[in-house]
């Protein structure tokens, strides 16, 4: 097929938009002092609390998602895209938005936030545990969208075949289940993580920015901006390199071929 | 020890309204068109569809019944079921398969892989045990289906269609096996086919089921010279004769010989369609190549037409019209000949 000219032109156009950020950072990287940036302690610092809250992150999308994902795809209930819209809002919701929401939710006058304070002291803003708050606020759908659309295509009648041979709902979905949906439950829990590390604008309202216990890596960068602008483009390569390299590593996998029927068994 | 089930259930337009009873050790077919209800049917029976109203009982045990609020979940009912499209599971070895109900049944995993490996030496799959079920052909999966559904010792055996999904050259051999294995089993089995040489081959009783409700009961045999609706003839009323192929001749064990079109040597069955038989008092030259003698056995009328019962070697049932019938003034106890040409006959391997 030759390409029609008027199409390639605005398609190279577009490819440009998104790269010459990009090249930007990269042409203004002060190549000779990066290890320097990347090993100094704040760094290492924030990147290791990066690291456990977004993981964490991960962990709790995945315990707190999967059920969701599978009420979602296989209850009919009334109400059901109201409750999808409300679990999935975070994803278009602007992040500081998303983090006034939990300050009145979680925060200490809020409305579960000061039962939590007062009977058990749990204080979350302004905590690790209130980054990861946060951070699963706005990675979980991205979990839930995808395992659901797995469950979605998975062919019902293996769950009959499963029950009539004495398997319990329990041991169907772990026997049956869950390694149709394993390829779809990998990427939304890959793309959950990346967007947990990213998380910049819930974290710093709802969660602050002490280094050591909130200061995570996009929020240091957006800090060292004003201080060192150098520092910043390192770490803003660095976590420019994890995303691509999640996105890369994930393919066709996110991009509409989910799960083919040959996987489904 | 045996299987009762009254079934009444709407789903959608079908309104499912069936009565049926089956003893250990007996095979029923369900026998009807597409939409009939025979799959759900078995889906009640299994489980996998509460009824609205009725009762199953297997064995004494009450397992749905809504008037008294029992349901026992698929799980907890002791069925194999042996689905259209065999459903394996992939991702699982065949081994894995047929170790599946075991294991969900807490069954140790040695002790399973150890039963699921004889039931498949039963089968004639022992040396597939570790292939991906995904790469079966279709008669090894329907063999290895058959396996999974039997190896947790289900006192109901229900079979959707076993056979459909299997080309011609398959047929035979998958068929004549399937039978071996439903001779040995001795809970209840319950076949939905819309075959009725299945039905021959495979069962004791047939159940004819159209648009929901079961229309009539009986053996093969009854149904075929006795169909109570024009409806049942045309779905079974066929003459169903087994036999072995020799030299283009299948030689039934009683002696009768029927000629036949070209078909291989070996066990098979004769399909012979009651209007393609013809009625005649003497012998006369024909092109027909089969001619048997016999006496009118009986007499049904069904609509415009009637279908004659004629004993001797070979019995058979044939279909002609009222007119044909008075014309040639035949009653109960006449000596007929029945011709029918040998093309007119369709022959399976058993």
């Amino acid at each position: 097929m030759r390409l029609p000219l008027p199409v390639l032109v605005l398609a190279s156009i577009a490819v440009l938009f998104f790269a010459l950020p990009l090249a930007g950072l990269v042409w203004r990287a002060p190549w000779s002092h990066a290890w320097e940036y990347l090993t100094d302690d704040a760094t290492v610092t924030a990147l290791r609390l990066s690291l456990i809250c977004s993981l964490w992150a991960t962990v709790l999308s995945v315990v707190f998602g999967v059920p969701l994902a599978w009420v979602l795809a296989r209850v009919e209930f009334r109400g059901r895209s109201v409750v999808r819209a409300l679990c999935t809002l975070s994803m278009v919701l602007p992040p500081v938005v998303g983090g006034v929401a939990l300050f009145f939710a979680l925060g200490r006058r809020g409305i579960v936030g000061q039962y939590l304070d007062q009977w058990f002291g749990i204080r979350l803003p302004f905590s690790t545990a209130g980054v990861v708050v946060a951070q699963t606020f706005v990675a979980m759908p991205f979990l839930v969208i995808t395992v659901e659309a797995a469950l979605r295509q998975l062919d019902l009648r293996f769950d009959d075949a499963s029950r009539t041979l004495g398997a319990s709902r329990w041991y169907t979905f772990r026997r049956v289940t869950l390694p149709a949906i394993r390829p779809a439950l990998a990427a939304g829990a890959v793309l959950a993580w990346a967007r947990a590390l990213g998380e910049f604008g819930a974290t710093i309202t709802f969660a602050g920015n002490f280094p050591g216990t909130t200061q995570t890596l996009p929020l240091q960068v957006y800090l060292s901006l004003e201080t060192n602008p150098e520092q910043a483009i390192v770490l803003a390569l660095l976590l420019i390199a994890i995303s691509f390299a999640v996105l890369v590593g994930l393919r066709d996998r996110w991009f509409g071929r989910g799960v083919s029927p040959g996987e489904v068994a | 020890m045996s299987l009762s089930a009254v079934i009444g259930l709407q789903l959608g337009t079908l309104t499912l309204d069936v009565d049926l009873e089956v003893r250990a050790g007996e095979v029923l077919a369900l026998l009807g068109p597409n939409g009939a209800g025979k799959s759900t049917t078995l889906r009640c029976l299994a489980g996998l569809a509460p009824v609205d109203t009725g009762r199953i009982v297997v064995d004494d045990v009450v397992l749905d019944d809504p008037s008294a609020d029992v349901f026992v979940e698929p799980e907890h009912r002791s069925v194999g079921v042996v689905f259209q499209s065999y459903l394996l599971f992939e991702r699982m070895t065949v081994l894995e398969n047929v170790a599946y109900g075991l294991r969900a049944r807490r069954v140790p995993k040695a002790e399973a892989r150890r039963r699921a490996g004889d039931w498949l030496e039963r089968v004639g799959l022992g040396g597939y045990a570790d292939q991906r079920a995904g790469a079966l052909s279709g008669g090894q999966a329907q063999r290895a289906a058959l396996a999974r559904a039997l190896a947790t010792d289900p006192r109901v055996l229900l079979l959707d269609e076993p056979l459909a999904a299997l080309d011609a050259g398959t047929r035979g051999t998958v068929r004549r096996d399937l039978r071996g294995h439903l001779e040995t089993f001795d809970g209840m089995c319950v076949m939905v086919t819309h075959d009725p040489v299945d039905a021959y081959a495979l069962a004791d009783r047939v159940a004819i089921l159209d648009g929901g409700r079961v229309v009539q009961v009986g053996t093969l045999a009854e149904v075929t010279a006795h169909p109570r609706s024009r409806y049942v003839a045309d779905l079974v009323g066929v003459n169903l004769v087994s036999g072995t192929v020799a030299d283009g001749v299948l030689t039934t064990p009683s002696g009768a010989r029927v000629v036949i079109a070209d078909a291989p040597p070996g066990p098979s069955f004769a399909v012979i369609r009651p209007h393609s038989i013809a009625l005649v008092r003497e012998v006369v030259a024909t092109s027909a190549r089969n001619t048997w003698p016999g006496t009118i056995a009986g007499v049904d009328r069904l609509g415009d037409r009637v279908r004659v019962t004629v004993d001797g070697a070979l019995p058979l049932v044939a279909e002609i019209t009222v007119a044909a019938l008075d014309a040639l003034g035949l009653r109960p106890g006449d000596e007929v000949h029945a011709s029918v040409k040998a093309t007119d006959i369709e022959v399976y391997a058993a």
